[in-house]
């Protein structure tokens, strides 16, 4: 039962065809989209390497149905910023060295827009609790919340 | 000039520029080219090289490709590396960049592990660099008629000593676009202290901004015209034999292909959604298999006959210890452990048109992982062509390599290009794991307070199953039928000797030809086990000499980096003699603990401190704040080593405190991550770390030597805390809580 779907993406509209609306929209954004940075990681929204964010809010793409994004607006961390035009917590991750390996990178940088977009000067405590659910297994934890603090401190408008 | 090219731009601009013969790197090609392979590199012959021209190359414009057979795993070699380079060929770091792990490409430099990159894998990167800067020196000299002791080397130019810049020459005009033509010298000097621009720099990793954009290409991204999707159903029970499978169980997925040949089983669709849907939709029939209970695990460590070797020797132990006034005995326990990659393994296969296969992973070796995969699919190792593709991080012989040689056989089978993702119960399900190990000490203190005997007896089995060229190493030649490797008795060894001065001991290894479950190499191998018995059985020691386990440690060495690292960190954690229990408030108790050893006995020195809080009401045990001094000779890359320190620190904790494999007569049990817990930004301490820069001598590898000592620290505070022991990893609530109620 091929079901259509329409959205933003990265401020693009976007309309896609999937056979099964439950299919999560980690596989149409990887897939369908060639995007790199949602991870595959747990499917089981255990990890946060999947994470973008929908309508402003950070949500985990390996469970969230692509039926459940029709009409509404997906940002991934492609979509936060880039080379030429980067957001403010891509400069902090970069300038911090908040990551090892890399992999949960895309996943903490959504995750740290969505807790910067109502909460601008977050406490280490508020960014721990908010990247709990986020998991680093190279251990930079140290360093992301660093980042995150900087990204903050210089001017974090909204994502 | 043209260092002003940033890096993206000389990525792309010298992409199709190689001299060796290919176009680009293995990621680009995997994204554009239906047929991806390179040509053979002529100047590799076998192992190490010995030309110049297999290690590096300059283009006209003067920018520097650097082939290496060490990969980068995520934990910035590649940067670090690039500095070394550099420094050695006088070029500016914007000038060089790195190809890496390609069969026929690069050298082969065996396995990227052991923390040996920068410790011996630059060292034949150095050493060609220095060849190839004589060279252009002396090309140089005959292009101005003058010695080439006239002339230096600077920013990628020869020039004349006085520095006249107008009278430079650059390296593209000397040699680019031609090839060396020869051999690496080994008497070739490599540059002092004085001479480094870039080395000692902590420049910012080149990998990192692609990784903050969302970007960079690790091997789950490899995307191949035509290319399906794949997943693996594995024998259950583990090690059960196909029986039969139920072709209509996915009959609601038309599109699906299924692939069984002996016990390795597959689904193939265009779309991955329809891959894994039928992959938990198939229905497999499997007989026999098992696994012991996990409650009789160290009993059937203790008890598998073993191959005893001695790792250490002095005076007479067992008098020592017979005649001992204060005897101490004690064994800990270590369990199995997985890596826990954040993203689950991932392998691309293609067969191409003349019959030779193609694969895309995230191997730490890829000539022998080449050569195994030719003993399983029975091809000559030449028809392999394999492209290491970083992956997450790794931390030892995860999934990798056997997801490629599932996409391997997949794609032999459905005659396409094939993707095979691994889910996270692949991962956590079937990687090898890092061995469970007991560890039985027996020693003695006399009246002065010296250790006068050191018995120390660990039970382990090889920690290296890596590919190494053998089918029967690879999960899928397991699982097919191939016959069983034969490997060599790999790490268990690693730091069972300690290297205090003690005057009668005996280390023995009791090396087991079996393992519970499938293991392989875990961060650190067998140091982190070995480490934990040793460290906390000479904090019982102390304890029973009624020592500080500080001066205690250093009153048994006689090495000074050794002595040095720990009075560095006594002093950045403000260690106070007899203080390390700091008093109990609202029912939590604040202590602290400490560890040193030396890596591998040869290598980088670390001394640790742990400052933990416990519940004792609870059995909650805190890791607050840890310590870190740490040696390992020249420093290349300070901020890199640090995070380096950073996550061996935290990672161990979080081995000390939560991880443990489970699993019942079936199979692993601890398949995801509320199964298999692992440390969260709630619970990570601060990291507080000392670097000794000792410019003067040889880097040693940072990798692995900080995660070996934190879970004695920890275990040592909770001892001072409490008075109790814990002498089995994971110090997970229930253990503490238990502990504290032994009488």
């Amino acid at each position: 039962m091929a079901k259509s779907v329409s959205f933003t993406l990265n401020g693009r509209r976007r309309k896609v065809t999937v056979d099964d609306p439950s299919e999560p929209l980690l596989y149409v954004l990887r897939d369908q989209f060639d995007l790199n940075g949602p991870k595959f990681g747990c499917g089981l929204a255990q990890c946060g390497s999947c994470s973008v964010l929908f309508d402003g809010v950070a949500v985990r793409s390996c469970q969230y149905p692509i039926a459940s994004v029709d009409g509404g607006t997906v940002t991934t961390v492609e979509g936060l910023g880039n080379e030429h035009k980067p957001h403010p917590l891509q400069t902090a991750f970069i300038a911090e060295q908040a990551a090892q390996c890399g992999y949960c990178t895309s996943g903490m940088i959504i995750s740290s827009a969505a807790l910067l977009q109502k909460t601008p000067h977050p406490t280490d405590a508020q960014i721990k609790t908010a990247l709990d659910g986020n998991l680093c297994r190279c251990a930079s934890h140290l360093r992301i919340v660093r980042a995150v603090k900087r990204a903050a401190a210089e001017g974090m408008k909204s994502a | 000039m043209s260092t002003a090219i940033d890096r993206a731009t000389f990525l792309k601009q010298s992409g199709g520029a190689l001299l060796v013969g290919f176009s680009v790197g293995a990621p680009a090609l995997a994204q554009t080219a239906a047929t991806p392979q390179a040509t053979v590199n002529p100047t590799l012959i076998g192992a190490g090289s010995n030309a110049v021209d297999a290690w590096l190359a300059i283009e006209r414009t003067g920018l520097v490709t650097v082939y290496s057979g060490k990969v980068e795993l995520g934990t910035g070699t590649e940067t670090a590396l690039l500095q070394l380079v550099a420094d050695e060929l006088s070029v500016p770091f914007k000038m060089v960049r790195m190809i890496s792990g390609i069969t026929g490409v690069t050298p082969d430099q065996g396995v990227t592990s052991g923390s040996q990159t920068i410790m011996t894998g630059s060292i034949p990167m150095r050493r060609a660099a220095a060849t190839a800067r004589m060279r252009l020196l002396e090309l140089a000299a005959q292009r101005f008629q003058v010695a080439s002791a006239d002339l230096v080397t600077r920013d990628g130019y020869v020039m004349p000593r006085d520095g006249d810049r107008a009278r430079a020459v650059g390296y593209g005009e000397l040699i680019g676009g031609r090839k060396f033509d020869l051999t690496v010298n080994p008497q070739t000097p490599l540059m002092g202290p004085s001479a480094f621009r870039l080395v000692g720099r902590s420049l910012k990793r080149v990998d990192f901004p692609e990784k903050a954009y969302g970007t960079f290409k690790y091997v789950q991204n490899v995307r191949i015209p035509g290319m399906w999707h794949a997943r693996v159903i594995r024998p259950n029970p583990v090690g059960a034999t196909f029986v039969s499978l139920d072709r209509s169980s996915v009959g609601a997925i038309p599109t699906v292909k299924i692939v069984q040949k002996g016990n390795f089983v597959a689904v193939a669709a265009p779309k991955e959604w329809d891959a894994i849907r039928a992959a938990r939709a198939l229905k497999v029939t499997w007989s026999g298999g098992g696994l012991p209970a996990q409650s009789d695990l160290y009993d059937i460590i203790r008890k598998t006959p073993a191959d005893v070797k001695v790792a250490g020797q002095a005076g007479d132990v067992d008098n020592a210890l017979a005649s001992a006034a204060k005897k101490v005995t004690a064994s800990y326990y270590w369990p199995f452990q997985t890596h826990g990659s954040i993203g689950p393994s991932c392998g691309v296969a293609q067969v191409n048109p003349d019959g030779t296969i193609s694969v895309w992973n995230g191997t730490q070796g890829v000539y022998q992982m080449r050569d195994a995969i030719a003993g399983l699919v029975n091809v000559s190792k030449e028809s392999i062509k394999l492209n290491y593709v970083e992956a997450s991080g790794c931390y030892g012989h995860n999934g990798a390599d056997d997801s490629g040689t599932d996409a391997v056989l997949v794609a032999q089978a459905i005659g396409r290009p094939v993707r095979v993702q691994w889910s996270r119960a692949d991962e956590h399900g079937w990687d090898p794991k890092g061995p469970a190990m007991v560890m039985d000490l027996a020693g003695a203190v006399g009246p002065d307070g010296t250790v006068t005997a050191w018995k120390f007896d660990g039970f382990t089995p090889t920690h290296s199953t890596r590919p190494s060229g053998q089918a029967g190493n690879l999960l899928d030649g397991q699982l097919t039928g191939a016959p069983p490797a034969k490997n060599g008795n790999v790490g268990g060894d690693r730091n069972a000797a300690t290297t205090y001065a003690f005057a009668n001991q005996r280390v023995s290894v009791h090396w087991q030809p079996t393992a519970v479950l499938r293991a392989s190499a875990l961060r650190g191998l067998g140091a982190p086990q070995n480490c934990f018995a040793n460290e906390s059985f000479m904090d019982e020691l102390c304890h029973a000499a009624n020592a500080d386990p500080v001066a205690f440690r250093l009153a048994h060495l006689n090495d000074p980096r050794s002595k040095d690292v720990l009075n560095a960190v006594a002093r950045l954690a403000q260690w106070q003699p007899g203080q390390a229990r700091r008093g109990l408030a609202h029912g939590v108790i604040r202590a602290r603990g400490v560890a040193f050893a030396r890596y591998e006995t040869t290598d980088a020195y670390v001394a640790m401190i742990a400052d933990v809080d416990v519940i004792p009401a609870t059995g909650a045990l805190r890791v607050r704040d840890v310590y870190v001094a740490h040696d390992c000779g020249l420093i290349v890359n300070p901020d890199g080593l640090r995070n380096q320190i950073e996550g061996c620190v935290i990672q161990g904790t979080s081995r000390a405190l939560k991880e443990q494999v489970t699993f019942d007569r079936n199979r692993v049990t601890s398949v995801d991550w509320r199964t298999y817990p692992i440390l969260r930004f709630s619970e990570i301490p601060n990291v507080h770390v000392a670097l000794i820069d000792r410019p003067q001598e040889r880097p040693l590898g940072a990798g692995e030597p900080a995660t070996i000592t934190v879970a004695p620290a920890i275990a040592n505070a909770v001892f001072a805390a409490t008075g109790k022991r814990l002498r089995e990893v994971p110090f997970t609530v229930a253990r503490v809580k238990s502990a504290l109620a032994e009488a």
